[in-house]
C-alpha cells in the first residue's frame, strides 16, 4: 500500500514539539553537559550498579528464565501481528463491563480527551499514577493550560514535579537527586511541611505520605497508565511499589487510563509470563509490592466512571517497519538502561525524550520519524557502542543493537535523499569501495596509512585527526597504524624472513 | 461530549486503518512456545511449600504467624493488643467469619468513606491464593476480603492464608483467578527506593503486614 488516507508519505509520526518525545539538543551535545556533572555520574553509577546486582541475583533463581523470555518475545510478536483485532476485542470487553474507550491519533487529541473528561465531572485537580505515556504526551502541561492541576503521586515523580525538573530514569526518575537536595525541594515547595524535616529517606518518604494522603482521600479523578491490557477479558493492569497506584485506582470516582496501543496482550494467561519477567528485570525483586487489575466497573468497589484512552502517536508508523516494530514489544522495565555503558555515564536527560537509554534510542526516533537531518532524535541511534548488553538483559529479547543499526542505515539513506552534497562518511565509504575493489589499489592505499604513524607518537593512540576526519575522532581515539600491513608481513613471511 | 465522541470515533477508524496498513507486508508470526514452568516442584499443602512462602514473606519484612484454625481470634487479638494499646479497631468485610472476631474490636465495612477508613487501625481479610515463589498474597474481593479500599487506607493489614491456598508459581495462581474480579497482588508492605535507593517500607499502603498461615485441623 503506497498511499494511505491521502498520506503518501506513509503513516504519521508523533509531533516532535508536543509533549516530551524529543529533546532540544543532539545526544553528543546533551551528553557533554551530563558528563561534566560529577554528582549526576556518581548517583547514576551507584544506582545502575545496585539494580544490576539485585536483578542478576533474582534472575539467577528462576530456572526457566530463558523459556519465559522466549514466551514473552513470541507473545509480543504475535500481538503486533494481530493488533487491529486485539484492540477491537479489548474495546468490546472494556465496554461490556461498563468502561468507555476513546481513541487518540496523537498527543494533542489524547490531552483534549482527558481534559474533556475531567471537566465533565467538574474537577479542577487530578491525582496521577506514574506513567511514561502521559509524560510522552505532556499531559500535565496540557491540563495546566486548561486550569486543571495534575498531582504526581509516585515519590520520585513528586520530587521531580516539586523540583520543576525532568525524570532521568524510567524506574527511579529522581535518581539524579541526593537526599539533601530532596529535603531542600520539600522544604521549599511542599505546603505545610514540618520545618524540622531531616534528610533521612524515611523522614522524607513520610513527609510525602502525609502530604499526598490528604489528596488521595478527597480526589475525584485519577489518571493512570497501564502496564498491560488484556484483550480477551478487558482487564487493565498497573504494577507499582508504593501504593500510590492503588490509591489512585481505588479511591476516586473517575479513573482515566491512557495507554499506547502496543500495551495490549492477547489473553489473561499471558500475564503469567509478564508478571514474572517485569518485576525481576525492573526493580530486581521477586515481585513488586502491589499489582492491581481491574476490568471496567465493579459495582461498589473502586471507580464507577472508568475510561480508557488508546493512543497512537507514532506507534502505527513504528509498526510499519518490519525490523523497528520490535521496539513496541518493550514492557518498560529499564533493565537495558542499567546495563548500558553509555547510559551509565550520561544518565537519562541526555536522551531528551521521556524514553531514555538503549530502548529510548530505538523508540523515540521511530515515534517522531527519522529525517536524515540534525534533529535530536536522529542522533540517538548513534548513542551506543553496539556492545549488546541491552539485548542480553531485555526480558522480551528485543534485539536493540540490530534496531540501532537499522535506524543508522535509515538515517544515512534519508540524509542522502535530502542532501545533494554527500556526507564525509559517504565519500570515505565510496573511496574505500573503490580502493578495495582492486588488489593493487588496496595495497597502495594501505601503504599510505603508514603516514598516520606521524601522529600519536607519544601516547600510541591518535586523539584528533585533521578535518573532515576530526568528526570521527571527536568522540573516539584511533590506534596508531602499525609499522607494516598484514599483506606486507605475509609477503615477507613467504620470502622466508619470518618462521 | 457528543463532539468528543465523534472526534474519537473518526480517530478509531483511522488508527485501525493505520494498523492494518502497517501490517500489510507482515509475515505471520510463528506459534507462541510456552516451555516455562506452569507448576512448581513442591506438593500443594506440603510443609516445604509453607516454609518457602514463610521465607519469602519474612524477606519482605512481613510478620508471619503460623496458627491453627482455633487460634485465629487469639492471634488477631494479640496483634491488636500490641498495636494500639488494646484499643485497636480493625475493619472487616461484612461476610468475615464471626467465629474469628472474638477478643478484638471488629468494625464491619458497610461503605465506610476513605476518611472513616483512615481513622481505623487496620484491616483483617482472607485472600484468594498465595504464591510461595514470590511471597505474594492475591486478593480478589471474594468471601471474607471486602472491597479493595479496606486493605489500602488503614495502616495495618492482617491477611489470613490457609495452607491449601498456597501455590508455588505465578502461573498456578493466575489459573485460579477470575479476570473479571478486581484483583490485587500484595508482596510485602508498600515500599519505595526512590531516595538514593534506600528502601523505606510503608509509603501509601499499609506500613505493617501480618500474615496468619492457617494449618488444617
Amino acid at each position: 500500500m503506497t498511499t494511505f488516507l491521502g498520506l503518501p508519505g506513509g503513516l504519521p509520526h508523533a509531533d516532535r514539539h508536543t509533549g516530551q518525545v524529543e529533546g532540544s539538543l543532539r545526544f553528543p551535545d546533551a551528553a557533554r553537559t551530563a558528563l561534566a556533572d560529577g554528582q549526576l555520574r556518581t548517583n547514576i553509577g551507584a544506582a545502575t550498579r545496585t539494580i544490576r546486582t539485585k536483578r542478576a541475583a533474582v534472575v539467577a533463581e528462576v530456572p526457566d528464565w530463558e523459556e519465559l523470555r522466549e514466551a514473552g518475545r513470541a507473545i509480543k510478536t504475535d500481538t503486533m501481528a494481530r493488533l487491529p483485532e486485539l484492540l477491537l476485542q479489548l474495546e468490546e470487553n472494556v465496554t461490556a463491563r461498563g468502561g468507555v474507550v476513546h481513541w487518540a491519533r496523537d498527543a494533542t487529541q489524547a490531552n483534549a480527551i482527558v481534559a474533556g473528561l475531567v471537566r465533565a465531572v467538574g474537577a479542577t485537580e487530578v491525582v496521577k499514577v506514574k506513567s511514561m505515556v502521559t509524560q510522552e504526551i505532556g499531559l500535565n502541561e496540557a491540563l495546566a493550560e486548561r486550569g486543571i492541576t495534575a498531582w504526581e503521586t509516585d515519590l520520585a515523580e513528586l520530587i521531580v514535579q516539586l523540583g520543576h525538573d525532568k525524570p532521568s530514569h524510567i524506574l527511579v526518575p529522581a535518581i539524579h537527586r541526593n537526599r539533601a537536595q530532596i529535603r531542600e525541594i520539600f522544604l521549599r515547595e511542599m505546603p505545610g511541611v514540618d520545618s524540622g524535616l531531616t534528610d533521612e529517606p524515611r523522614d522524607l518518604a513520610m513527609a510525602a505520605r502525609r502530604y499526598l494522603r490528604a489528596k488521595f482521600l478527597t480526589a475525584q479523578v485519577a489518571v493512570s497508565g497501564a502496564n498491560f491490557a488484556v484483550a480477551d477479558t478487558g482487564t487493565l493492569t498497573v504494577v507499582e511499589s508504593e501504593g500510590n497506584g492503588r490509591m489512585c485506582l481505588t479511591l476516586p470516582q473517575t479513573l482515566i487510563t491512557v495507554m499506547g496501543i502496543e500495551k495490549v496482550v492477547p489473553t489473561f494467561s499471558d500475564l503469567e509470563v509478564f508478571l514474572q519477567l517485569l518485576p525481576r528485570s525492573s526493580t530486581g525483586e521477586r515481585m513488586n509490592p502491589y499489582t492491581s487489575m481491574w476490568t471496567g466497573v465493579t459495582p461498589g468497589d473502586g471507580p464507577q466512571d472508568v475510561h480508557l484512552v488508546l493512543l497512537d502517536n507514532g506507534r502505527t508508523a513504528t509498526l510499519a517497519d518490519q525490523v523497528g516494530r520490535a521496539a513496541l514489544h518493550c514492557i518498560r522495565c529499564s533493565a537495558c538502561l542499567n546495563v548500558c555503558p553509555v547510559y551509565e555515564r550520561t544518565g537519562g536527560h541526555a536522551y531528551g525524550s521521556v524514553y531514555p537509554g538503549p530502548i529510548g534510542a530505538v523508540l523515540s526516533p521511530q515515534l517522531t520519524g527519522i529525517t536524515g537531518g540534525d534533529d535530536p532524535n536522529d542522533s540517538l541511534p548513534y548513542a551506543s557502542s553496539l556492545c549488546g548488553a541491552c539485548f542480553d538483559a531485555c526480558p522480551v529479547k528485543i534485539d536493540i543493537p540490530n534496531l540501532l543499526v537499522n535506524l543508522r542505515a535509515q538515517h544515512t539513506e534519508a540524509h542522502a535523499d535530502t542532501h545533494r552534497i554527500p556526507s564525509a562518511e559517504q565519500i570515505a565509504m565510496a573511496a574505500t569501495a573503490w580502493a578495495m575493489s582492486s588488489p593493487s589499489r588496496w595495497a597502495r592505499a594501505q601503504a599510505t596509512t603508514r603516514a598516520g604513524r606521524l601522529l600519536g607518537r607519544r601516547r600510541q593512540v591518535i586523539r584528533a585527526l585533521p578535518a573532515p576526519l576530526s568528526a570521527w575522532t571527536a568522540a573516539r581515539d584511533l590506534p596508531r597504524p602499525p609499522t607494516e600491513t598484514f599483506r606486507q608481513w605475509w609477503a615477507a613471511r613467504d620470502a622466508g624472513e619470518h618462521r | 461530549m457528543s463532539g468528543l465522541t465523534s472526534m474519537t470515533g473518526a480517530a478509531r477508524a483511522e488508527i485501525l486503518a493505520r494498523t492494518r496498513a502497517a501490517l500489510t507486508r507482515a509475515q505471520p508470526p510463528g506459534p507462541v512456545v510456552r516451555d516455562y514452568r506452569t507448576t512448581g516442584d513442591l506438593q500443594l499443602g506440603s510443609p516445604e511449600l509453607v516454609a518457602l512462602l514463610t521465607d519469602r514473606l519474612v524477606d519482605y519484612r512481613a510478620h508471619v504467624h503460623p496458627v491453627g484454625t482455633e487460634q485465629i481470634s487469639a492471634a488477631i487479638a494479640g496483634i491488636a493488643a500490641a498495636h494500639a494499646g488494646g484499643a485497636a479497631r480493625f475493619v472487616v468485610a461484612s461476610d468475615f467469619a464471626t467465629a474469628w472476631r472474638q477478643g478484638w474490636g471488629a468494625v464491619e465495612d458497610h461503605g465506610l468513606s476513605p476518611r472513616e477508613l483512615d481513622e481505623t487501625d487496620g484491616a483483617v481479610t482472607t485472600c484468594r491464593v498465595a504464591i510461595a515463589d514470590t511471597g505474594t498474597l492475591v486478593l480478589d474481593a471474594g468471601p471474607g476480603q471486602g472491597r479493595r479500599a479496606i486493605t489500602l487506607v488503614p495502616d495495618l493489614h492482617i491477611c489470613l492464608v490457609r495452607h491449601d491456598q498456597i501455590v508455588q508459581t505465578v502461573p498456578e495462581a493466575l489459573r485460579r483467578l477470575d479476570a473479571g474480579r478486581p484483583i490485587t497482588f500484595i508482596s510485602g508492605p508498600s515500599a519505595t527506593s526512590d531516595i538514593e535507593l534506600a528502601r523505606v517500607e510503608g509509603v501509601h499502603g499499609p506500613r505493617i503486614l501480618h500474615v496468619l498461615l492457617i494449618s488444617p485441623p
